[in-house]
């Protein structure tokens, strides 16, 4: 098994020992390692690679036309007009919140500060049909504003109101999450040395801390948009289904999927899947970029 | 002014503090904390015996059973291969490398509903994967059990990764020349140091799979008592306008998931106490 890296020193005596014999001690044999790769691959393959390439495969199976005409139809379109227009609601508010928060959390030391982490992260595990349903006991008929609703003629469930709400709870802890950490590790000494020189809070917002922050802030707001687009359970129950006005992108790949519209359905989802393909791209580049300039910042100490 | 004055322990230059917090807690009370209170205080209009008539059903009972063991099932198997997917990544080097640890997270970013109809295509009886399976997958609890294994993968291997970044190599290094071999290096120094942060990543992946819901009804053919999961027993009360029944389950799986985020949070606590931070 090792008998390549023994080798290396007996070839060339007098040659320093490589780093691939010293490390020989803490590493598997070539057949453990080839094993593990392999597992590893065949795990992923099974379960994430070959779904991803069978929304694709699916999608285009009827050809190009199909495809098109799947995506040009007008249910289709409206339904990513309406994705479009929850997420360009939800994260926008989402992005307000997350920021006043971690400003307060990562700026302030105060009491009920680890409680309110705690709440931050809670609708992380509240199961999406859940969220639907809150917002039905509180909009719907026969919930706590059901009739008031009602008698001023405001439509909030199986309504488009409705269904940005939901999607603003499900995506809720997304930007606050990336902030929060960062923002605390960074601490407060600049946007104090910024008030200190007499900064307004606006400057040191703007010239301090956005800057510091744009990354981490781009990196959630990319997350939060591909979970704003791409919710599922919590929309269905608050929408309606009805079609051309209530219905999301995943709504209408479930309404074509259960017609036994199979390559419409595919065309649709292929087109979250790209966006999906894409939001990990970005994600990788953002993270790329943080390791770089997180190497910079430390050889610039050192 | 309330707000620093009541609640700051430490007086600061910087301004906004009020405005931040009082913007925040506003939100979180009007999104998050009104709403979910509403689940609590309907079902806190039910008799004991009409909750319990709601929650403890045979149907709903089945559909615990279901959801339960097949989230248990799949987080499992993820534990397993997360641990190998997370080892692979950080310690070897083969083709594509970066390629694959960002499609890890692919069941994160792709809607739930295009992973439920894309599995469920795979794995049906005339599907790639199905047709060389000699047992049922879709329209089954098994399923199921596939559809939540795609959706927890992620949380294992990005859970272990960093852990796995930051061991010591010099560790190992020392059990080596202390004469153990490979094997007992793994067994009682790494796997030990990644106890707490596998557990947690179960305890997620665990976590997510109660709730899903997006995912799993295109594949489990949503049979009563069979492979009927709980968030879809809640959709279907909703729809017979039994509203009362459904927050009733609703509450059931809230405080599974709050026992289940407390749990998270004493795992990790115990995670950084391990790493000594």
């Amino acid at each position: 098994m090792s008998t390549a890296s023994i080798a290396v020193p007996v070839a060339a005596p007098a040659a320093p020992v490589t780093p691939r014999a010293v490390r020989a001690a803490t590493s598997e044999p070539p057949w453990v390692r080839r094993t593990l790769i392999v597992v590893a691959f065949a795990f992923l393959t099974l379960f994430l690679f070959v779904p991803l390439a069978a929304v694709f495969w699916e999608a285009l199976r009827k050809g190009w036309q199909v495809y098109l005409a799947a995506i040009v139809e007008p249910d289709a379109l409206s339904a990513v007009r309406l994705t479009l227009v929850a997420a360009a609601i939800s994260v926008p508010l989402n992005l307000v919140f997350g920021f006043a928060a971690a400003w307060a959390i990562a700026k302030f030391d105060f009491r009920g500060k680890n409680l309110l982490l705690t709440l931050i992260d809670l609708p992380f595990s509240v199961s999406p049909v859940i969220a639907g349903l809150i917002y039905v006991l509180v909009f719907g008929l026969q919930g706590w504003l059901g009739e008031t609703l009602r008698d001023h003629d405001v439509k909030i469930i199986f309504a488009v109101p409705g269904i940005v709400l939901a999607t603003v709870f499900i995506t809720f802890p997304f930007i606050a999450r990336e902030l929060i950490p960062l923002m605390q590790a960074q601490g407060t000494e600049q946007e104090e040395a910024a008030r200190v020189l007499g900064a307004s809070g606006w400057q040191i917002l703007r010239r301090v801390t956005l800057p510091n922050v744009k990354w981490a802030l781009l990196y959630g707001v990319i997350l939060c948009n591909a979970r704003a687009m791409g919710e599922f359970g919590a929309v269905s129950v608050v929408s309606g289904h009805i079609r051309g006005q209530t219905n999301t992108m995943p709504l209408h790949i479930e309404i074509l999927y259960n017609e036994y519209q199979f390559a419409a359905a595919f065309a649709v989802a292929s087109l979250l899947a790209l966006l999906a393909l894409v939001t990990l791209g970005i994600k990788t580049w953002i993270e790329h970029r943080a390791a770089h300039a997180h190497q910079d910042l430390h050889e610039g100490q050192s | 002014m309330f707000l620093s004055r009541t609640l700051l322990r430490r007086h600061s230059v910087l301004p906004g503090f009020d405005l931040a917090l009082g913007f925040a807690l506003l939100y979180l009370g009007f999104i998050v904390l009104i709403p979910l209170s509403a689940a609590f205080l309907k079902t806190a209009t039910m008799t004991w015996p009409a909750f319990w008539d709601a929650v403890a059903a045979p149907r709903v009972m089945a559909s615990y059973r279901l959801t339960f063991g097949a989230s248990l099932a799949a987080a499992l198997l993820n534990a397993v291969f997360g641990l190998v997917v997370a080892w692979v990544l950080v310690r070897y080097d083969f083709p594509a490398k970066r390629i694959v640890d960002a499609l890890v997270d692919l069941p994160f970013a792709l809607p739930t509903a295009v992973a439920g109809i894309a599995l469920t295509a795979l794995y049906a009886g005339n599907g790639w994967i199905g047709q060389w399976l000699p047992f049922k997958v879709s329209f089954t609890p098994l399923g199921v059990f596939v559809a939540l294994t795609f959706i927890g993968l992620p949380f294992v291997v990005r859970t272990l990764q960093p852990v796995l970044e930051d061991l010591q190599r010099e560790l190992e290094e020392v059990a080596a020349t202390l004469g153990a071999t490979r094997a007992q290096t793994f067994a009682r120094v790494v796997f030990p140091i990644l106890t707490p942060a596998l557990l947690t990543g179960f305890a997620l992946a665990f976590a997510r799979a109660l709730g899903e819901y997006g995912s799993v009804i295109f594949i489990a053919g949503n049979m009563p008592m069979v492979s009927e999961i709980t968030p879809l027993l809640i959709i279907t009360k909703l729809e017979q306008y039994d509203v009362t029944g459904a927050t009733a389950i609703a509450v059931v799986m809230l405080v599974a998931s709050f026992a289940m985020l407390l749990a998270i949070n004493l795992l990790q606590a115990w995670a950084r106490k391990r790493q000594g931070r």
